[in-house]
């Protein structure tokens, strides 16, 4: 690992400041993503501004109801919080199918949102990877891309975004409310991941010097359940292969809200517009589920290795939606 | 010893920029201060500077939880805590479970269900069994807690419920049968 110097910061405004006048630092919240690539070489700051101790680690309700979920809010935490549990279940359930209870422990909201991708030739440095290094090629193109995306990918990236957290937010329409030099400015869950494009070394939106502070989530849309469905390799402690955050709500037999979104599968949690459009004033019926997530999976152009994916998840996502109109 | 380890008093408090500084952790107990580079894990803190071997590095990347201890009462993966941004932590490593000559009863759980075979997870899967429990008891859901469970009760613990909260605790011997017996002698 490369020597870097160490600054705890007291304020976000001090860390935004120390950030903006050290283009080599980084932000330190529980590091289980960042001391991993810190030892495999490929984060390499020259300074941590800590800011594992600020006051960002409260959950509390907004004032139209909705919730405000701190930067350095633990992942435990937050899955086990009672107004999560309750009223947003899908984004408790994302969280607990996630890493494993030690991991969970230390790892943060806002951290959870900037984990990077599980691409094993992003994490291995003796490979090209343009992400890691603008330019250098993907080896997964050709290589091994089993685990990698079906949607939304280029021919210069094929990574896929490793949160489950990130997935159910996107769902639940939240935004990320970020404080950088400039001010503090307010992104959509669902626009806060980018797709790689020609420009894969960028995961998000977020600019130079900008500190996650909190996550916003609207309130819950009457009557409305939610769940969140993964499968994987082995049954705890594994990334997605693929899975879903749905969010349903039914009246008298017809659905009034439906918001639908994919992890596993791309670059970004995979927000399903085209099917929730299929959904939207449809009757909940497993025809019209089928019938609305074929329409978004017809865009997926899966690798030689990972066209299993497609259907892995239109199994996931009828199967969510059915359970949900089942309870509804 | 390696020179540019251990306690010295040459170094900067946290919050300076150079590459080493002094911090204090709360080890089993006893207060530790500690002059470390920054790159130094609580893991290497403890087996390097500290003598405390108990717990092991396995795969040194949170993948395995052979180096579980317990930080501030919830257990973590050591190898993946800079040592530096836990300046007054208070750490519970395997070494610090027993009460005198009385074994925890998590300890004595693995003993009489002989749940393990070369032992090297040992330290690691019995804190993690100890910030499990405490975790359950404070009403942590997991991944196969029923949906309708009650909210802020503690979580009962049967045997898909330990497997599943044990998940981050690796075992390449395969001793997780009697691991997850020796738990439940233990779980309320």
């Amino acid at each position: 690992m490369k020597p870097f110097g160490y600054l705890r910061a007291r304020s976000t405004a001090e860390a935004v400041r120390e950030s903006s006048a050290h283009p080599g630092a980084g932000f330190l919240g529980g590091g289980t993503n960042l001391v991993d690539l810190m030892k495999l070489g490929v984060e390499t700051p020259d300074l941590l501004i800590d800011i594992s101790r600020l006051p960002l680690d409260q959950v509390g309700d907004t004032d139209n109801g909705g919730l405000r979920i701190g930067a350095t809010v633990r992942n435990s935490d937050l899955a086990a919080h009672p107004a999560v549990r309750t009223r947003y279940p899908v984004l408790s359930q994302a969280l607990l199918s996630g890493a494993s209870g030690q991991l969970r422990n230390t790892a943060t909201t806002g951290g959870n949102l900037l984990q990077r991708t599980r691409c094993p030739y992003f994490q291995d440095t003796s490979k090209p990877c343009n992400k890691r290094e603008p330019g250098t090629g993907c080896p997964a193109l050709e290589g091994a891309h089993r685990d990698l995306a079906v949607l939304g990918h280029s021919e210069h990236c094929v990574a896929t975004h490793p949160s489950d957290m990130a997935v159910a937010l996107s769902a639940l329409d939240a935004t990320v409310q970020l404080h950088g030099p400039d001010g503090e400015r307010t992104v959509p869950a669902t626009e806060f991941h980018r797709l790689p494009g020609d420009t894969p070394h960028r995961d998000t939106e977020i600019r130079a010097g900008e500190l996650i502070t909190e996550v916003v989530l609207p309130p819950r849309p009457d009557g409305a359940g939610s769940l969140y469905r993964k499968a994987r390799d082995r049954a705890s402690f594994a990334f997605a292969l693929a899975s879903v955050a749905a969010v349903l709500g039914v009246r008298d037999g017809r659905i009034e809200h439906a918001a639908l979104a994919f992890g596993g599968l791309a670059h970004r949690p995979w927000r399903a517009y085209a099917a929730e459009e299929a959904l939207r004033g449809a009757p909940a019926t497993g025809e019209t589920f089928e019938r609305a997530v074929d329409a978004e999976l017809a865009a997926a152009r899966p690798l030689r290795d990972n066209a299993f994916k497609v259907g892995l998840a239109r199994s996931l996502a009828v199967d969510a939606l059915a359970e949900l109109a089942a309870d509804s | 010893m390696d020179p540019s380890r251990g306690r010295d008093d040459g170094a900067q408090q946290p919050g300076a920029t150079g590459d080493r500084s002094t911090l204090t952790l709360h080890i089993n107990g006893t207060e530790q201060t500690l002059t470390l580079d920054h790159r130094t894990t609580v893991l290497d803190a403890l087996r390097e500077d500290l003598g405390l071997t108990g717990a092991k590095k396995g795969c040194d990347h949170g993948q395995c939880g052979a180096c579980t201890v317990i930080v501030d009462g919830r257990r973590a993966n050591s190898c993946l805590l800079l040592a530096v941004a836990h300046d007054g932590a208070r750490i519970t490593t395997v070494e610090g479970l027993a009460d005198g000559d009385r074994l925890h009863p998590v300890q004595e759980a693995f003993l009489d269900r002989d749940a393990l075979q070369c032992g090297y997870c040992t330290p690691g899967q019995i804190c993690s069994a100890v910030g499990m429990l405490g975790e359950a008891a404070d009403g942590f859901p997991s991944h196969v807690t029923t949906r309708t469970a009650p909210v802020s009760a503690p979580a009962p613990l049967d045997a898909p419920e330990i497997r599943e909260r044990m998940s981050g605790n690796l075992c390449r011997c395969g001793a997780y049968p009697r691991i997850v017996e020796a738990i439940e002698d233990v779980a309320p």
